[in-house]
């Protein structure tokens, strides 16, 4: 874990209000693993006051970018910094995608925003030789990123695009049904909101396909010792686990989200 | 080499120099390790502990507010036990002040913390914490009781070997009242403030956006009250005071000194910058250089009012 003075090279825009923040810091870039976030203070000001976490989205030599959604507030000091301009970063933080288990076939299944921590995570699969699959969606059409996504099928609440219906009715649309055995060297990762969390967790242990979620939680500091960010164990009832430490991301079997 | 001497005393408590790091902002040590030279500041402060291991309050525990942030933790603690077990190893690797945070729901539990404790000689002193805004029993219901602060502080006393610092509730009308009832009680010193109670509303679900309803407030949000409070001891009550609520900067902890803190404490701000207090250490030095200050003890309660 690094504290660093990171220099911007570039903020780009790469969708509706979703914009790439491509920032220089050789140490974070090099230890990054995908699906670890990093914490940034936005701003030298007291707002905001707290650091704001972000999955790395993808690195690229010395450098690794973070993507977001320009909501106001925060977001938007980071969609207006300019290059050159520094910004204090800690990272990278919390645990990675788990990708030692025996699987050939990872898909991906991203949530609107949630979409951020898979650029990084196909480029390591692509290495790895696995096959993939992408399931992206959103309430509309503004909603979905595709961003470096291979294989991709798009769901919207709204049917602006694509099937209509939520992301995770749509991957099991397409996943042949348990009983035909088909599905035990498939590995599932998911990023999104808790509810489409909530969905796929249920979808992958009744379908007994294993699965990686990557989560969020409003957080403090990011490394353990606010303990704000609180999630439920399903083995250990006395005690919680930490997004920032446990996680972010977690075993589809290992926590029951809020 | 600086000619400044930056050592303080809070009591009978000498400290390398008065940067304490608060409870419940560096959990027992180990993280903030990773940032931090423990042997380089004065001390810090464990997360409160129980008797028995509490899981705390469910999410949501934490919420920014301008310039500060609400918090509702609850008291997620190991407990006494584990941390003598599992946590005093590695806090005793550090040549600095460990003062272990008491949180309890009776007289009966902080007497047996203490007892459990208090043989533990990595331990430099107790802090008792008597004003968690965040936990159903014990907590606020203590602070806003002068009797049961006076009698938690006596039967502490009568089993700790180490000095027992009392931390203040500002949610209070006269803390001042608060730290006498502690020193007539026995107490060491006086740890102020905890948290101001708060709380926040979503606009559009019109829930609070913490799941306790209310949390403690902290961050530089709350640095003026505690500045009062602080004077308000010193001008009313022969007492040390650890001084604590919102330093963000080493000017911050300069103006908790020149109001009447002996030692200070750093929260919220170990959350955003890590490392800081140690990166104050130096500045601290400069400011006194700059001042003609030789001991940096003779700013408590340096004001000119």
């Amino acid at each position: 874990m690094f504290l660093e003075n990171a220099t911007v090279d570039s903020v780009t825009q790469i969708g509706t209000n979703v914009f790439l923040l491509k920032l220089i810091s050789e140490k974070i870039a090099y230890h990054a693993k995908p699906g670890q976030f990093v914490n940034i203070k936005v701003s030298d000001s007291d707002f905001p006051l707290l650091r704001r976490p972000f999955s790395i989205c993808e690195t690229d030599g010395d450098s690794f970018s973070i993507m977001f959604v320009s909501i106001g507030g925060g977001t938007s000091i980071l969609q207006n910094k300019q290059h050159g301009e520094t910004i204090d970063v800690m990272g990278p933080l919390g645990n990675g995608f788990y990708l030692n288990d025996d699987f050939d076939k990872a898909i991906i299944v991203a949530g609107g925003i949630g979409a951020a921590p898979f650029p990084f995570l196909i480029k390591e699969l692509v290495k790895s030789g696995k096959e993939i699959s992408c399931f992206t969606g959103g309430r509309t059409k503004d909603d979905c990123i595709t961003y470096e996504m291979k294989n991709v099928s798009i769901a919207t609440d709204d049917g602006s695009l694509g099937f209509k219906g939520n992301v995770v009715e749509l991957l099991a649309s397409k996943i042949d049904p348990p009983e035909r055995g088909k599905n035990d060297k498939i590995k599932i990762f998911g990023c999104g909101p808790n509810a489409m969390l909530k969905a796929l967790q249920k979808f992958c242990i009744s379908n007994n396909i294993d699965g990686d979620i990557s989560t969020e939680s409003s957080m403090a500091c990011g490394f353990g010792i606010c303990q704000g960010c609180p999630v439920e164990s399903t083995t250990n009832k006395d005690k919680y686990l930490l997004v920032c430490k446990d996680g972010p991301v977690f075993n589809v079997k290992d926590i029951e989200l809020p | 080499m600086s000619k400044v001497d930056l050592s303080v005393s809070v009591g009978s408590l000498k400290l390398r120099n008065p940067i304490l790091l608060a409870s419940g902002t560096v959990g027992y040590g180990n993280e903030i390790a990773e940032f931090v030279d423990l042997n380089k500041i004065g001390g810090i402060v464990t997360k409160s502990l129980s008797l028995k291991p509490r899981k705390g309050n469910a999410p949501q525990r934490v919420v920014e507010t301008p310039s500060g942030m609400l918090n509702a933790i609850g008291l997620a603690n190991v407990g006494v036990e584990e941390f003598l077990k599992t946590k005093i190893p590695f806090l005793q690797k550090f040549d600095t002040a460990i003062i272990c945070n008491i949180a309890a729901s009776s007289i009966e539990e902080y007497v047996e913390c203490t007892k459990l404790l208090t043989t533990e000689e990595t331990i430099s002193a107790f802090e008792i914490n008597v004003s968690c805004p965040n936990v159903k029993e014990g907590g606020l219901e203590f602070g806003n009781d002068k009797k049961a602060v006076a009698r938690i502080t006596e039967e502490v006393k009568k089993v700790s070997t180490k000095p027992v610092f009392i931390k203040l509730s500002p949610n209070v009308s006269r803390i001042s009242e608060f730290a006498l009832a502690a020193k007539e009680a026995g107490a060491d010193a006086v740890s102020a403030i905890n948290t101001l109670v708060g709380t926040a509303f979503d606009i559009n679900t019109r829930k609070p956006k913490i799941k306790n309803v209310t949390g403690g407030l902290s961050g530089p949000a709350i640095k003026p009250v505690a500045l009062a409070k602080v004077l308000e001891i010193k001008r009313n009550v022969d007492i040390p005071i650890i001084g604590i609520g919102g330093i963000f900067s080493w000017k911050d902890a300069v103006e908790f000194m020149i109001a009447g803190a002996s030692a200070f404490q750093l929260g919220t701000v170990n959350f955003v910058h890590p490392n800081i207090s140690e990166t104050m250490i130096n500045d601290l030095i400069l400011y006194c250089e700059k001042m003609k200050i030789t001991s940096i003890k003779n700013l408590t309660g340096s004001y000119i009012l």
